[in-house]
């Protein structure tokens, strides 16, 4: 019977959005509203028929395994890691799906699939749902792990992991049908983000009841910053959404905010979406990952301290850097570009203990292609860490602004930084979660590698030329004074790094699909005979020894 | 773990802090100098740059820096500059007649990259980067005037736009809906349709072009000319070419004189100034067909 009280929820949910969509005041809302019918409906059923009435042994769970849950609960973290790898996969083929409508205009398929629509599903599905994945599955498996403690709240940690779900599919449905409240990173209309809202709340007294009742005495590095993630997270929501809707059975809300407020509120935001959700929360998951994978210890504790105080403290002023040159007050400019430039070394704090805790380990890289997955992470992480203050400076900003050198920057980082460190932890965590003695290929975790890297370098370096070329054509004058291209133009130039960034796209989703299927082939139990990594195949002649 | 006990990582050499979370340890290896003096260094120079320049808010203001820049003043100045160094021919272009301009060379060349930025901006949406035009916006490289191809005729189209109200001097007609309104029976604007292919010398029904001649003459050739050559004084376009706004099938041009498309050009004059208006004239005329 410990499903019912669950059982009730979800049916007294399904109830109460069914009413959303009889009585909702326009089209889209009540749409939006047989939509979560259907899933709480789905919810409820699958729910049922996990009761058992008789008092007969547990239910068999998928996913759970005998041991499970007597000290750590991984059960969830199990669905978490599954979570990650699918909406990965989804969110990088979406993503490669809007390259290819910027190449190919006639892509666009009106209405559902056109650009407009497709861009902010692309980045939801990668920030939010990939990352927001990785970010609870993994949050909860360090944080047992660092406090040795079972996570607090009982089911509360499902609530989080389901409720996250819910808001995801909400989200990405209503981008399709055409609702949105026009805010970047943050497109879910009103009762999304209420939704959210009570989901993240959860998950920070989930977090934060785990601290509590730890059993070490100090509390681990990695939780700070996963903590900072939490808490701040909750914080830029909250304000960026605050909004009136038209009605409360309707799709459409009006901000709090307006004018150039409203474009700095966005912008707070949407620059610390980026520092704590991006950064500070895979920070954590560096932490952690990095020094278990190398079996080493973390570089310096002071520095971590340092580093971290100084980042909480100084990315939250950094936002206005991206309205350099607007009707944004010149004071809110130069505060946005002197924090970005301050930010630079507290960054690089982290890419340093990353780095540096390899000493002594460096020769693992050799056969270690997990751990190699992390160095690059953290090699993309500093890099982009200084291309951000960098471009923060006006006089380059000048140049960068509003062009796809922006695009080039956001995905060096998020491919290279946040998808990397991503794929090296889920890589950790699958066997220890599905007690496998290894994964089931780490070839293919190097092919993953390679072309995970061959793709962003792609990506980085056709976007840098592109958004190059594009600020210079916008700013070009001839002798006469006069401006010597037409917007047209520099977008019809713009065509072959389109292409080209589209392959650089689809090598990056061919290696998160054989990621999906080595993650799969070893959830099965299954293992490949294959070389280990680092020794060369059999020369031919020879006769290779059979195993045992 | 007892705290005098020192922890010592091997590989390192290096002293731990003496914790350990699951297996990891932290080595208590002070900051690296130059990460220490490099962060210094961007303090001091953020201390130095919110001197110089607006920086921090107060209660009524924020602090202006010492060297008084403000962005709005920075683009006043570029702007200034741009300017001065236009002014020699901008301050001509400004005192000369349209057709004063075009006939001194000089001028003209100047005139000529002068709208053709200006093109660039403004006209491409409609017109094409090429002035090439597309379905519904007139090519402006052939020499098929709707309102006249001369200087003066060009820049009066640009100054005050086409069947743009808020203009009081725009240029202005409207074609009848021969169809919607039941002014021409379907079969009559059928007719006068196949004449029009006629005209136009394209393949046509001779029949129905007969007796659509008729036709034509009475509703169509007071604002089309006689021939259908246009009268560009009454914004009439000219029939009897292959250049086409809406389409020159016969299905196309039913559709037309059955409920007419009018297209609609804003008025650039106060937007753009005259200088500017003058220059776009002057490119627009010499694109190839300027009469």
């Amino acid at each position: 019977m410990r499903n019912a009280s669950w059982v009730v929820v979800l049916g007294a949910g399904a109830f109460v959005a069914l009413l959303g969509a009889a009585l909702g005041q326009d089209q889209l809302f009540r749409t939006h509203m047989w939509l979560l019918t259907l899933v709480l409906v789905l919810a409820t059923v699958v729910m049922l028929r996990t009761l058992r009435f008789s008092p007969a042994p547990a239910a068999q769970i998928p996913f759970k395994s005998a041991q499970d849950d007597v000290q750590y609960m991984d059960t969830v973290i199990r669905y978490g890691t599954i979570a990650t790898v699918f909406w990965g996969v989804v969110g990088f083929l979406v993503g490669v799906v809007v390259a290819a409508q910027l190449a190919w205009p006639q892509l666009n398929i009106e209405p559902w699939f056109n650009f407009g629509r497709m861009r902010p599903l692309h980045t939801s599905a990668v920030i939010f749902a990939f990352g927001g994945n990785a970010l609870l599955a993994t949050s909860f498996y360090v944080v047992q792990r660092t406090c040795r403690a079972r996570l607090w709240g009982g089911d509360l940690a499902w609530f989080v992991f389901w409720g996250y779900q819910l808001f995801i599919v909400l989200a990405a449905t209503g981008y399709l049908l055409g609702i949105t409240a026009g805010r970047e990173y943050a497109e879910p209309e009103w009762y999304v983000d209420l939704w959210l809202t009570v989901v993240w709340v959860a998950y920070l007294l989930v977090f934060m009841g785990t601290l509590m009742k730890r059993k070490e005495p100090h509390i681990y590095v990695a939780n700070w910053f996963y903590l900072a993630f939490i808490v701040t997270i909750a914080m830029l929501h909250v304000v960026n959404n605050l909004a009136m809707p038209v009605s409360f059975l309707g799709a459409k809300s009006y901000s709090a905010f307006a004018g150039v407020q409203d474009a700095l509120t966005q912008w707070w935001y949407g620059h610390n979406a980026v520092g704590f959700f991006l950064t500070a929360g895979f920070l954590g998951m560096m932490y952690y990952f990095v020094p278990k994978q190398a079996n080493r210890p973390i570089y310096s504790y002071r520095l971590s301290i340092i580093h971290f105080w100084a980042l909480i403290f100084l990315y939250i002023w950094a936002g206005p850097h991206h309205l350099h040159y607007t009707a944004l007050p010149d004071w809110a400019q130069t505060l946005g570009m002197v924090f970005s430039v301050m930010l630079w070394m507290p960054s690089w704090g982290g890419m340093i203990n990353g780095l540096m805790t390899l000493s002594g380990a460096w020769d693992k890289l050799r056969t270690d292609p997990i751990l190699r997955m992390m160095v690059i992470a953290v090699a993309f992480y500093g890099m982009s860490t200084f291309e951000g203050p960098m471009m923060s400076i006006k006089a380059v900003n000048s140049l960068s602004h509003y062009t796809d050198w922006t695009i080039g920057h956001v995905h060096s980082g998020a491919l290279g930084w946040v998808g990397m460190i991503s794929f090296g932890a889920v890589y950790f965590l699958v066997p220890k979660l599905w007690q496998r003695q290894r994964l089931y290929s780490l070839r293919m975790v190097n092919w993953h590698f390679w072309l995970a890297t061959l793709g962003i370098v792609l990506y980085a370096a056709v976007m840098w030329v592109a958004g190059i070329q594009q600020g210079l054509m916008w700013r070009e004058y001839n002798d006469q004074g006069f401006l010597v291209y037409s917007f047209a133009e520099s977008v019809a130039a713009m065509h072959p790094y389109y292409v080209l960034r589209t392959v650089g796209g689809l090598l990056y989703l061919t290696g998160g699909l054989i990621m999906a299927f080595n993650i799969y082939m070893t959830i099965r139990g299954y293992q490949r005979d294959e070389i280990a990594m680092g020794e060369e195949a059999p020369a031919p002649g020879t006769v290779s020894q059979p195993a045992e | 773990m007892a705290e005098d006990k020192k922890d010592i990582d091997e590989i390192s050499g290096v002293e731990t802090t003496g914790h350990e979370w699951d297996g990891i340890k932290e080595l208590n290896n002070p900051l690296p100098r130059w990460w220490l003096w490099t962060f210094y260094a961007t303090i001091i120079w953020t201390i130095g740059y919110t001197i110089l320049y607006p920086a921090w808010p107060g209660i009524t203001g924020a602090t202006a820096g010492v060297l008084g820049w403000t962005s709005r003043g920075q683009l006043a100045e570029e702007m200034q500059a741009a300017r001065a160094e236009q002014s020699v021919w901008l301050d001509r272009i400004d005192q000369a007649e349209v057709t004063e301009i075009a006939a001194d060379p000089e001028l003209v060349q100047f005139a000529v990259a002068g709208g053709s930025s200006a093109f660039k901006v403004y006209c491409v949406q409609c017109h094409g980067s090429g002035a090439q035009g597309s379905p519904g916006y007139p090519n402006l490289n052939d020499d098929e005037w709707i309102w006249g191809g001369s200087l003066e005729e060009i820049a009066w189209t640009i100054r005050h736009g086409v069947r743009y109200e808020p203009d009081f001097d725009t240029r202005f007609n409207e074609m009848p809906a021969y169809g919607r309104d039941d002014i021409l029976s379907r079969q009559e604007i059928s007719d006068v349709a196949w004449y029009v292919r006629q005209i136009s010398g394209q393949e046509y029904d001779e029949e129905a072009a007969a007796r659509g001649a008729e036709t034509f003459e009475i509703e169509c050739s007071a604002c089309h000319g006689i021939e259908g050559e246009g009268v560009p004084e009454l914004g009439g376009p000219a029939l009897n070419d292959a250049i086409w706004l809406y389409g020159g099938s016969h299905e196309q041009i039913v559709a037309q004189i059955n409920n007419p498309q009018m297209g609609v050009m804003p008025a650039w004059g106060e937007r753009l100034g005259e200088t500017t208006i003058k220059q776009l004239a002057v490119y627009v005329h010499q694109l190839g067909g300027g009469q």
